[in-house]
């Protein structure tokens, strides 16, 4: 449906360049159709995604015709035009060496100081279409240096050679103009309104695009020179947008992290937190097994470790409960998959590190589990209209965020808040209060009910919905009546993938039913196990499954890098953790749950191992190794040698292997699971609701050790409406009180319904879920002024 | 001489020398009184400004020209606290590892601040490869009088121009007019 299938014929023109003739597509700019005959013309201005603005005139070329030279960025081929570049034009040659003189009359000798020496543009170019020697003699200008347009980016103005790149990639990228070119002449300068730093989520894209050393990341100053460093393509482990990265190291420790090149899904840009959230990488590992030893975990070696695991999860066998996270790779959730299934006979297994409802759950396994690629990021692109529900895509998913943006699509957010994002998609909110978007999704407004019937619309449903009863089986409903596209869009990077490797209960790989005889006999035939041997009826999962752990219903747990304070009860977690007779975790950074596990065994991180994570489309994004001489051990390779040492080996292990079975296996074809049919409920108590989501930069554990990056995070405030904070007496900090607790946060007026209070779910100030005690939708107090 | 045998001869030729001019040059007893070239490559040396600052700017110019890849540097930024040499960055490790040089003084010509110039030092023998990297500290220049150990702060009144200019004099000591 949203296939691009469209032969329509592309009007061409024919130019002439350096004497060879060409056809290209109407509208081509010259400096394109030059590449296409492989001439380079020197550039800095320009770049294909952002418009043409023809600032730096390094790119000037002789038209035919034209009495004066031409910048090929802008300059668009006419028909029958000839065109003369560097290559066989004198007049361009002087042109371009002119202009290149021009702006290294105040351009700094700083190379050896300057962190894009060695892969300048301006140095480039400046030795391939300069002149060699300047006839300059007076004084350059200087300016202080560095300054801060915000605590990660750092503006050396003086090598700035008034590109508007940033400027552009700002305005019309990322829809935070908050960094302008300011003054005239020699003094020209990017700069900011004192009072407004340039906190955009997107930020740290105007470092890779500026085309000198003017813009550089606190993070990556100094650390090292372009030849230094190895560089592998790789995904972001961040969320599921999927972007492809390149990670840039030395000596063993991650430098840098740069967006790459994905024109289906990322472009060229990457959000702030997949590019310098990786200092979590080099700090704080487990390095050795632990295991508990009178109340003490102690060093142990691998053969220990893995022996006294084997014992106790073959003790407890199909009374254990897999808690896998959100942050695995397919590989790796599709080894938990098999692990609970064909080793321990359970099928409580769940890769939700957050709130979730069995609605939710057979919402995934109904709708999203195994589905092939369906909505794209061209499709949001091409969609006439798309309806967000539970889902903040600035926050959640950036990179949706930055497409329907630049797709200008018609974005309607069912929601309480109309947030920042939504302002800058140009998006219109559809008042829900938190909690209570089913009843919106039911009693829609016609025109967006017939918005939704135009083809190639599209709901793109968060992982909110799981929070808000009914509103999974509505965004089904909804997609099914009005013939528009529904997709899932998850936050973390694993949950897809998770999904689709059967990491949760119910669900055997590639959106198997469990309880569906012919799925059940594929899987176990590529698993070289017995059919009666995989559990016969769906386990826990979600709050089901911590309650039935924290009172021994389960006896063991095995845990993958769960932070209980991302669970909506992290006090039921820790008491599951507490009660299980038996845990084994499996991790690389110590948390709540390796403090009190028997076991704890480290695992590779994402630079360490190769694999894939699933963006929220469901398209593969497979990465390479990193470090590729690593000892460590993935998650999955682990489980194999708990697995050999209980004595059920059931195929494949390693991540090829696994790739191997997944390939086999397939989706499933036959019959899903129904979709739910939850109706609305109305909501309980009175007060304020509470509105809360991940914002992009919080307190989440992978983006510790970057300090630059934490800074230029929103401040958490408790935001309301204009005429709730006028009730509240306006005061400049209130006090939220929920059911455990509260806490005092600044105050701040926002297109919030009136109502409905905003508090960031896990900040650095706050978590609703500890703090609090709250959970989206509960009714909080607000109240003036400071803690009682 | 033709009749006589060969091994005569032979003798011959080893008394003789032993009356002609000595070209033997004895090592180490002697070699005070056989200095190297006075542009003779030789061991390394990272100068000081003379205020004691250190001159390296931690730009990796070095290792970058070295054919052999002897040169390892990694630089840093200054700080008010802590500062090592004029301007921001500094080089925080900075080593030569003499077992791959070939003293060819590549290096030295690509150093933007002739921090890093070539002493006539060659006895660098060592009985083990690890000695044959020297860190910062075997390679900076000793502290000449006036000269302070860094870190510490720039000339008052001064900037890294100054600097460059070559206006700094000491620790004090600014010749001409600074730039500030
Ligand atoms: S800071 Fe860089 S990207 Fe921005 S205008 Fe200057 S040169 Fe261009
Ligand atoms: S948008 Fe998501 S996937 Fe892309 S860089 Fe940011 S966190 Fe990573
Ligand atoms: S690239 Fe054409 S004017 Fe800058």
């Amino acid at each position: 449906m949203t296939e691009n299938t469209t032969t329509e014929i592309v009007p061409t023109v024919s130019v002439t360049i350096d004497g060879v003739a060409l056809q290209v597509p109407k509208g081509t700019l010259a400096i394109r159709a030059a590449e296409m005959i492989g001439v380079e013309i020197p550039r800095f201005c320009d770049h294909p995604l952002l418009e043409p603005v023809a600032a730096c005139r390094a790119c000037l070329i002789e038209v035919e015709g034209m009495p004066k030279p031409q910048p090929a960025c802008a300059q668009v081929v006419g028909e029958g035009m000839t065109i003369r570049t560097q290559q066989s034009s004198e007049v361009a040659k002087d042109a371009q060496e002119g202009v290149m003189e021009f702006l290294l009359i105040n351009h700094p000798l700083d190379c050896p100081v300057c962190d894009k020496g060695g892969e300048c543009p301006l140095q480039n170019q400046a030795m391939s279409a300069g002149r060699g020697e300047s006839r300059f003699e007076g004084e350059k200008r200087t300016f202080d240096k560095p300054i801060n347009v915000s605590a990660q980016i750092l503006l050396d103005r003086e090598r700035c050679v008034s590109c508007a790149r940033c400027t552009r990639f700002a305005d019309q990228i990322a829809g935070d103009p908050m960094i302008e070119l300011l003054e005239r002449g020699a003094q020209q300068q990017v700069g900011t309104a004192s009072d407004e730093p340039f906190d955009s989520y997107f930020s740290g894209n105007t470092v890779q695009i500026c085309p000198v050393g003017a813009l550089t990341s606190a993070a990556y100053r100094f650390r090292s020179r372009p030849f230094d460093l190895v560089s592998v393509p790789t995904t972001c482990e961040h969320c599921a947008s999927g972007c492809s990265l390149r990670t840039d190291y030395r000596r063993g420790v991650v430098t840098r992290r740069l967006a790459w090149d994905s024109p289906e899904v990322n472009e060229e840009w990457n959000c702030d937190k997949g590019r310098f959230a990786f200092a979590y990488l080099a700090e704080g590992r487990i390095t050795t097994p632990l295991v508990r030893e009178d109340g003490e975990l102690r060093p142990a070696s691998w053969p220990e470790a893995i022996d006294v695991a084997a014992r106790g999860l073959a003790a407890a066998g199909s009374r254990t409960g897999v808690l896998t996270g959100g942050r695995l790779t397919q590989e790796d959730a599709y080894g938990y998959a098999k692990f609970a299934r064909a080793v321990l006979g359970t099928d409580s297994i769940d890769f939700r590190a957050r709130a979730t409802s069995p609605e939710e759950t057979q919402f995934l396994r109904a709708a999203v589990a195994g589905a092939p690629i369906g909505v794209t990021y061209t499709a949001l692109e091409q969609a006439p209209f798309v309806l967000l529900v539970g889902f903040e895509p600035e926050d959640e998913s950036p990179i949706v965020f930055l497409r329907l943006r630049k797709a200008r699509t018609r974005v309607v957010s069912v929601g309480a808040v109309a947030t920042r994002g939504l302002d800058k998609m140009g998006g219109e909110l559809l008042a829900a209060l938190p909690g209570q978007e089913a009843a919106a999704l039911r009693d829609l407004p016609a025109d967006i009910r017939a918005a939704l019937e135009q083809p190639g619309a599209v709901i793109l449903a968060g992982e909110r919905i799981a929070a808000s009863a009914g509103a999974p089986s509505a965004v089904s409903t909804l997609a099914a009546s009005t013939g528009a596209a529904l997709a899932w869009v998850p936050r973390r990077a694993g949950e897809r993938g998770a999904l689709d490797a059967g990491a949760l209960a119910g669900l055997l790989p590639g959106g198997r039913p469990l309880i569906d005889a012919q799925a059940r006999a594929q899987v176990a035939a590529i698993w070289g196990i017995d059919t009666a041997a995989l559990p016969g009826l769906p386990g826990l999962s979600g709050d089901d499954l911590l309650t039935s752990a924290s009172r021994v219903g389960l006896s063991a747990l095995l845990v993958a890098g769960v932070d209980p304070v991302d669970l909506p009860d992290p006090a039921l977690a820790l008491r599951a953790v507490d009660t299980a007779a038996f845990v084994v975790a499996l991790d690389h950074h110590h948390s709540a749950v390796t403090e009190r596990a028997d076991v704890v065994l480290p695992v590779a991180l994402v630079t360490e191992k190769s694999g894939t994570f699933l963006d929220w489309e469901g398209r593969p994004r497979p990465f390479g190794q990193v470090f590729k001489d690593a000892l460590t051990m993935s998650d999955a390779t682990v489980l194999g040698m708990i697995a050999s040492a209980i004595g059920t080996s059931a195929g494949a292990w390693d991540v090829n292997g696994i790739r191997r079975e997944l390939t086999a296996l397939g989706p499933w074809q036959g019959a899903r699971a129904v979709v739910p049919g939850v109706q609305p409920q109305a909501a309980a108590g009175a007060g304020f609701r509470l509105a809360s989501w991940r914002e992009l930069l919080d307190a989440g554990v992978l983006q510790e050790g970057e300090p630059f990056l934490a800074a230029t995070a929103r401040p958490s405030a408790a935001i309301v409406s204009a005429a709730a904070a006028a009730r509240l007496g306006s005061p400049a900090t209130v006090t939220v009180t929920g059911p455990a607790g509260s806490v005092t946060l600044p105050l701040e007026v926002g297109a919030v319904l009136d109502d409905v209070v905003f508090v960031p779910m896990h900040s650095s100030e706050c978590s609703i879920y500890r703090d609090l005690g709250a959970r989206i939708g509960t009714a909080v107090d607000v109240t003036a002024g400071g803690a009682a | 001489m033709a009749e006589l045998p060969q091994a005569v001869r032979g003798f011959w030729v080893t008394f003789a020398t032993m009356f002609k001019k000595v070209v033997t040059e004895q090592y180490p007893e002697d070699s005070h009184k056989y200095p190297t070239q006075p542009r003779f490559h030789g061991r390394h040396q990272l100068n000081r400004w003379a205020d004691g600052l250190e001159k390296c700017v931690g730009c990796e110019l070095c290792a970058w020209a070295c054919p052999a890849d002897a040169i390892l540097v990694e630089g840093a930024s200054n700080t008010d606290e802590e500062r090592f040499s004029p301007g921001e960055r500094y080089g925080r490790v900075y080593q030569i590892n003499y077992a791959r040089c070939i003293f060819c003084g590549l290096c030295i010509e690509a150093c933007p601040t002739r921090a890093l110039t070539m002493t006539n030092a060659f006895e660098l023998a060592e009985d083990n490869r690890a000695s044959l990297i020297y860190e910062k500290q075997d390679l900076l220049a000793p502290l000449l009088a006036g000269m302070q150990l860094p870190p510490h702060d720039m000339v008052p009144g001064t900037t890294e121009q100054d600097y460059y200019a070559n206006r700094v004099k000491g620790p004090a000591a600014v010749e001409g007019e600074v730039q500030s």
